[in-house]
C-alpha cells in the first residue's frame, strides 16, 4: 500500500542544515495499522508530510496507494487523507460545516458531501454537537472531528499524526477504538506516536525513527522478542547475600548488583521468581520486593540507541 | 469549471465567516462614515472649491481608494491565523486548485470592499455627490482591481513571512509611502514638481487620478484606462505570485 526507498529531506534554517530525514525505506501492507514510534524531532512528522504531498522531498520515492509521489501527486491526494498533528479545525465553523467543505474540496457533491458527513459525525460519535463552533469542544472531541476531516473522501491511507497527544486516558482508549474501526472498514493506517504503550497495543507493525532514520521495524512482539528475556528485579537489605545466593544458579544468564537490588536477567521471568524466591528464603536472606520487567519497545529503542525513548 | 467551483467554496465559506463576526461589519462601516461625516467638511475651503459636491467629487475618490488599498493589505493576518489552525495544510492536501485557494480569499476581500463602497456612496450622494451610474461602475472596477491586488499581495507576503510580527511592520512601511505619494487624501496638483515627479512612479496615484476622473464625469480621461490597465497588471502579477505560494509553502 506504501513503499518508500531512500526518502530523504533536510531544512535549512539560520543555524545551518537540519537533516530531518535520512533515507527511509517503508513497506506498509493494506489493511494495516503502521505504527511510527519515535522521540521528538525524529523526523516523523516529516516524512508524514512528505507522503502527503506537502513537502517535496529531497530524495528517494515513494508509491502510495499505486499512485507515485513524485510523478503523480495530484492522484496521490485523492487517494489519501492527512491528519495533522496539530489539528486542522478553525475555532468559528461548526464541525458539520468543516466536514461538508472538506468532503466538497475533494469534489464531492453537496448533497454527497452532507450525507457523508451525517454519517461521519454518527460513526464518531459527534451528532450531538455537530453544530456547534468548533472552539467550544473539549480535546477529545476535536480531535475526533480532525479524524473525521481525514477520512470523509473515503480515503485508501490515511495518515494520522499523533492522533491522541495531549488526550487524557479515557479519551485516548475511545481513539484507538476510532482507529480500529478505520482498519475494520479497510483503510490503511499510518500513525505516528511517540508513546510506547500505543504503539504496542494498536499497531500491527511498528518503525522506531530515531534522528531522521528507521532503526527498527517489525510487529511489537517480534522487535521485543529480540530482546532476549527478562529481568527479574530483587530489591534486598544486603545485594551481596542475594547476589551469592543466586550468583550461580543455572536460569540466570546474567547478574547485576546495584545499592539496594540485584537484577537477574532470565529467559522466562514467570518460571524464574518461584525458583528465586526459593533460592532466598533457603539462604534465609529477606525479601524486600520482587519485579518481572518483561522487554518494552523501550528496551528495543535503548538497545538500537544507547538512550531511552522516556529520557530523550 | 473545477477551478470556479473551487473558488466558490472558498469565497463561500470566507463570506460566511466573515458575516458570522459582526465587529468587522461595524468597524467597516463606521471608519469610512466618520471620515465622511468628520473629515470631508474640512476639505472645501482647504481645496478652494466652491462647493460641497465638488469637495465630494475629489475626497469620496481618494477614500474609497484609500479602503481598498488597506482593505486589502491587512487580510494575511488572517490568513496567518489560518496557517496557525492547521486549515491551509487541510486544504492543501486535498486535490483542489492552488489557485482557487487564493482567488476565493480575496475576491471575497473584494466584494466585502465594493459593498462597502456601496454604503459610503450612498452616504455622499446625499451630501450632493452626484456621479453618472456608468462611470461609478468603472471606478468600482477600479476599486475591485486595487482590493484582489493588495489582498493577493498581502496573502502571498503572509505565506513567505508566517508570523504577524513580521507581517505588520512590513505591511506599514508599504502603506506609509504609497499612502503620502498617491494623493489619495488630497489631490496632488498644488505639489511642488519634485514630489509629482515621485508620485508617478506609484501605481496608486495613476489609480486615484483615473477615480477621481471618473467621478468628476470625465470619463475619456487618459488617467482612467492608464489607472485600470496599470491596476489589472498588478493585480494579475500579485494573484499569481501568491497563487505559486499556495501551491509551495512550507507549513
Ligand atoms: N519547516 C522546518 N524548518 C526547519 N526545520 C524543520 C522544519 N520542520 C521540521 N524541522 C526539523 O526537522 C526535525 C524533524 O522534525 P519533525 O517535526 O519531523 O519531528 P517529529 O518526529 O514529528 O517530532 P515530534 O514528536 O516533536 O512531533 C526537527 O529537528 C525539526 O526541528
Ligand atoms: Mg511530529
Amino acid at each position: 500500500m506504501i513503499e518508500t526507498r531512500g526518502l530523504r529531506k533536510s531544512f535549512t534554517t539560520r543555524q545551518g542544515a537540519v537533516e530531518a530525514v535520512r533515507g527511509v525505506d517503508l513497506t506498509i501492507d493494506e489493511g494495516e495499522i503502521f505504527g511510527f514510534l519515535g522521540p521528538n524531532g525524529a523526523g516523523k512528522t516529516t516524512t508524514l508530510r512528505m507522503l502527503a504531498t506537502l513537502i517535496e522531498p529531497d530524495g528517494g520515492s515513494a508509491v502510495i496507494a499505486g499512485a507515485d509521489l513524485r510523478t503523480s501527486p495530484g492522484e496521490v491526494r485523492r487517494r489519501i487523507g492527512y491528519v495533522a498533528q496539530g489539528g486542522a479545525t478553525w475555532d468559528d465553523s461548526t464541525a458539520r460545516e468543516e466536514l461538508v467543505l472538506q468532503a466538497r474540496l475533494y469534489g464531492i457533491s453537496k448533497a454527497e458531501a452532507r450525507t457523508r458527513a451525517a454519517r461521519v459525525l454518527d460513526g464518531f460519535q459527534l451528532a450531538g454537537y455537530a453544530d456547534r463552533k468548533c472552539k467550544t469542544y473539549s480535546g477529545g472531541q476535536r480531535r475526533r472531528v480532525d479524524i473525521a476531516l481525514g477520512i470523509i473522501h473515503d480515503p485508501r491511507v490515511v495518515f494520522l499524526d499523533e492522533p491522541t497527544t495531549g488526550l487524557d486516558p479515557q479519551s485516548r482508549a475511545h481513539m484507538w477504538d476510532e482507529i480500529r474501526r478505520l482498519r475494520a472498514e479497510g483503510i490503511t493506517i499510518f500513525i505516528t506516536t511517540h508513546y510506547l504503550d500505543e504503539a504496542d497495543a494498536l499497531c500491527d507493525r511498528v518503525s522506531i525513527m530515531d534522528n531522521g532514520e528507521i532503526v527498527a521495524s517489525g510487529t511489537p512482539a517480534a522487535l521485543k522478542r529480540e530482546i532476549s528475556g527478562d529481568v527479574v528485579r530483587v530489591g534486598v537489605a544486603s545485594p551481596a547475600l542475594a547476589a551469592e545466593a543466586l550468583g550461580s544458579a543455572p536460569f540466570v544468564n546474567k547478574l547485576e548488583t546495584h545499592e539496594d537490588s540485584i537484577r537477574l536477567y532470565v529467559d522466562d521471568g514467570a518460571s524464574a521468581i518461584p525458583l528465586v524466591l526459593r533460592a532466598l528464603d533457603a539462604a534465609a536472606v529477606p525479601l524486600g520486593t520482587i519485579e518481572l520487567h518483561r522487554p518494552s519497545l523501550d528496551d528495543v529503542f535503548l538497545t538500537r540507541t544507547g538512550r531511552s525513548l522516556r529520557e530523550s | 469549471m473545477k477551478l470556479l467551483r473551487d473558488t466558490w467554496l472558498i469565497f463561500q465559506r470566507q463570506a460566511l465567516l466573515l458575516l458570522r463576526n459582526p465587529v468587522w461589519i461595524l468597524v467597516g462601516v463606521f471608519q469610512p462614515v466618520m471620515y465622511l461625516l468628520l473629515f470631508a467638511p474640512l476639505l472645501k475651503p482647504a481645496l478652494g472649491v466652491r462647493t460641497n459636491a465638488e469637495a465630494y467629487e475629489i475626497f469620496v475618490p481618494g477614500l474609497l481608494v484609500l479602503l481598498a488599498i488597506f482593505g486589502g493589505l491587512f487580510q494575511g493576518f488572517g490568513l496567518i491565523a489560518e496557517l496557525r489552525a492547521g486549515v491551509i495544510e487541510r486544504s492543501r492536501v486535498t486535490p483542489v486548485s492552488r489557485l482557487a485557494l487564493l482567488l476565493g480569499r480575496s475576491l471575497r476581500d473584494t466584494v466585502s470592499l465594493l459593498s462597502q463602497a456601496v454604503i459610503i456612496t450612498l452616504l455622499a450622494l446625499a451630501f450632493d455627490l452626484r456621479v453618472v451610474l456608468g462611470n461609478l461602475l468603472l471606478a468600482y472596477l477600479m476599486l475591485a482591481l486595487i482590493s484582489l491586488m493588495t489582498s493577493a499581495m498581502s496573502y502571498g507576503v503572509a505565506l513567505a513571512v508566517k508570523s504577524e510580527d513580521v507581517l505588520a511592520p512590513l505591511m506599514n512601511t508599504v502603506a506609509q509611502p504609497v499612502l503620502l505619494l498617491s494623493g489619495i487624501l488630497l489631490p496632488l496638483t498644488f505639489a511642488p514638481g519634485w514630489l509629482q515627479g515621485v508620485a508617478d512612479w506609484n501605481p496608486f496615484s495613476w489609480a486615484v487620478d483615473g477615480t477621481r476622473a471618473l467621478f468628476r464625469g470625465d470619463l475619456g480621461a487618459p488617467a482612467v484606462w492608464q489607472g485600470l490597465v496599470i491596476m489589472a497588471v498588478l493585480a494579475v502579477a500579485a494573484v499569481t505570485w501568491a497563487a505559486r505560494l499556495f501551491a509551495r509553502s512550507v507549513r
